[in-house]
Formats: C-alpha cells, structure tokens, sequence
C-alpha cells in the first residue's frame, strides 16, 4: 500500500511538472486534472472518504469550466521565452522554502499516520472517543465540521456568499447597461 | 449555442436525474455515510452544468431562473444562521446542538439522528449548489456579452 501511494505521489508531481511547463493551455488543463484525481485517489487509500468525494467533485466541476474557456478561446499557445533574472529569484524562493520546509516536515509524523499517533493528548483523539455520545452522528467529519467546529463552517459559508455576491454584480447584464447608458 | 447532438441530449436527459438523486441522497445521508452538504451541493450543481452543456444556456434559464437560484442561495445562508440562532435561543449558546441534547435524541445510526447536523447538511447543501450554478451561469453570459462586444466593435472599425 505504502508503495503504491509513492508512486501516485511521483504520478502527481511529473503531472505538475507538465503542466507547468507545457505550451498548450489545453495539455496544461488536463494535467491539472490529472494532479487533482491522483489527489482524490491518495485521500480515498489514506481512509478519508469524505475529502476523496469532495476533491473528486470539485475537480470535476471546475476541470469542465475550465476545458470551456480553453476551448472558447482563440489563442490557446503560449509563445516567449523567460527572463534569466526571473528564473534565478524563483529558483533562490524555492530552494529557500524547500531548506525550511526540511526543518517542519522533522517533526511532523510519517506520511499517512494520523497526527494524535504521536500527541494522545490532541484534541482529535477527544473527537473520535465521545463524538457518537455528545452529537449522534455516526459520520465523525459531519460531527466535527457541523457541531463542534460549526463557526468554521459559518465561516466558510460566508466566504462563499460574498465571493458568489461579488462575481453576480459585477458580471451581471443590467448594471453594464446602465453604466453604458451615460457615455453614448 | 444551442446545445450539442441529440445522442448527448437524450443521454444527458436520463442521466440528470440520477446526478440529483444522487446529490440529494448525499446531502440526506451526510451525518451517517461520508459526504455532507458540501460535496452534495457540488453535486446537485454538476447536474445542472451538464444541463447547460447539453442542452444551452437558455434552456437552464427556463428550468431554474437567475431570480430563483439566488434566492434558494440567500434561503440557504439564512436557514443556517437561523438553525445557529435556535441553538442561542433554546439551548444557551451559539450553534449548540439543542435538537440531539434536549428535544429529539434520537437512536444512532438511524435516518433522524445526530439533532440539527441534517438540518444543517440540508442548509449547506441548498446553499453551495445554488451558489455554484450562480458562479457557472454569471461566466457563461459575461463569455456572451464579452463575444458579441468584441464582434460589435469589429463592425464598427
């Protein structure tokens, strides 16, 4: 299983890598694509089905909306080259990060085992232990996303309101024809 | 854009039934089997898009109205903060799980279980799709408006 998942890893990152660095925007979309669903795998054998659905929905969703506005597009080839002093700063920011990433990635546990394995006293393990008696949600994630941890979900809930508030009047038809209105 | 072949029309018009179903028991099913409001919201707006992609964007207009689809968003929004407020109210503080702890507890593992948390799956669930099929009707006429004023302003030069 451990083997397996490596390989998935090293399925995503060449498929990043790809998508970087190709010149078709449509390639670069479907690799983009191929990142997100060999997340959704990852998630399904790391024993969370919930964030695998979820990753695979969305991933879905907006693969589709952005294959659309690849396709409605004329130009779909990037053309020029990169400048060599944005090419050292990129490289010195992400040696940089990888150097402390090393120091963080110490103390974290091994890949795969949840984090209270090392702290009993974390507050998941509280989670797992009385979630069923204090909610009676026999799915511990919507015990904890909508009874203990509900202002988080508040919180997200609200973020999307306003995103969805500002794309609507924005892009919406009437306020463009009223703005047009007075300069004709 | 008046939708693709008939092949993709008439495959599209049974498979989005199945898609809804499927959202809505994901959405019904979220406090006993993974999933929740989140991923049935995605879901439920999915069948929507594949919808729009099948059959046009006029066609969707018809079926589920800019007006209506921001009002089941706001509805959404609203029946969560309210399920919140009635935690206030009937149980001491915010967000509180009255319903499991005072009213209804309910056996484990049952359909009517777990208090407010369906309640609050449902609300999710109302809210993301409608947002989500906003998000994709609002591109889809600002890509319109953006083609026929660029083509406009062509025959003007």
């Amino acid at each position: 299983m451990s083997l397996f998942l490596y390989i998935l890893l090293l399925f995503i990152i060449i498929a990043a890598i790809i998508a970087v660095e190709t010149k078709n925007l449509l390639s670069a979309v479907i690799c983009v694509g191929a990142v997100g669903f060999g997340a959704s795998l990852m998630f399904l054998f790391l024993c969370a089905p919930d964030i695998a659905i979820t990753q695979i929905v969305v991933e879905v969703l907006g693969l589709i909306i952005l294959i659309r506005a690849c396709l409605s597009r004329d130009i779909t080839f990037i053309s020029g080259g990169r400048e060599f002093f944005g090419v050292v700063v990129s490289v010195v920011i992400i040696l940089v990060i990888f150097l402390a990433g090393m120091k963080v990635f110490e103390t974290l546990p091994d890949f795969g085992t949840p984090i209270f394995a090392e702290a009993p006293e974390a507050a998941s393990q509280t989670y797992i232990e009385k979630g069923l008696a204090k909610t009676g949600a026999a799915n511990l994630v919507a015990s904890v996303i909508l009874d203990f941890r509900a202002y988080d979900t508040l919180g997200e809930a609200t973020v999307l309101f306003t995103s969805i508030i500002g794309a609507t009047v924005i892009l919406r038809r009437k306020s463009k024809k009223l703005l047009e209105e007075p300069d004709e | 854009m008046k939708g693709m072949t008939i092949i993709v029309k008439t495959i599209s018009s049974w498979v989005k039934v199945l898609v809804f179903l499927f959202g809505i028991y994901i959405i019904l099913f979220g406090h006993l089997t993974p999933g929740g409001g989140f991923a049935g919201g995605v879901i439920l707006a999915a069948s929507y898009v594949l919808l729009m992609l099948a059959f046009g964007r006029e066609f969707v207009e018809k079926n589920l109205p800019l007006p209506l689809a921001s009002r089941l968003d706001c509805l959404g929004a609203f029946l969560f903060a309210l399920i919140a407020i009635l935690g206030l109210v009937f149980g001491g503080s915010f967000f509180v799980n009255f319903l499991y702890q005072k009213y209804l507890p309910g056996q484990p593992l049952n359909l009517i279980s777990a208090g407010t948390i369906p309640l609050s799956n449902l609300a999710i669930g109302l809210k993301v799709g409608a947002s989500l099929f906003l998000v994709i009707f609002t591109l889809s006429i600002c890509c319109k408006d953006f083609k026929t004023d660029t083509s406009t302003h062509k025959k003007e030069e």
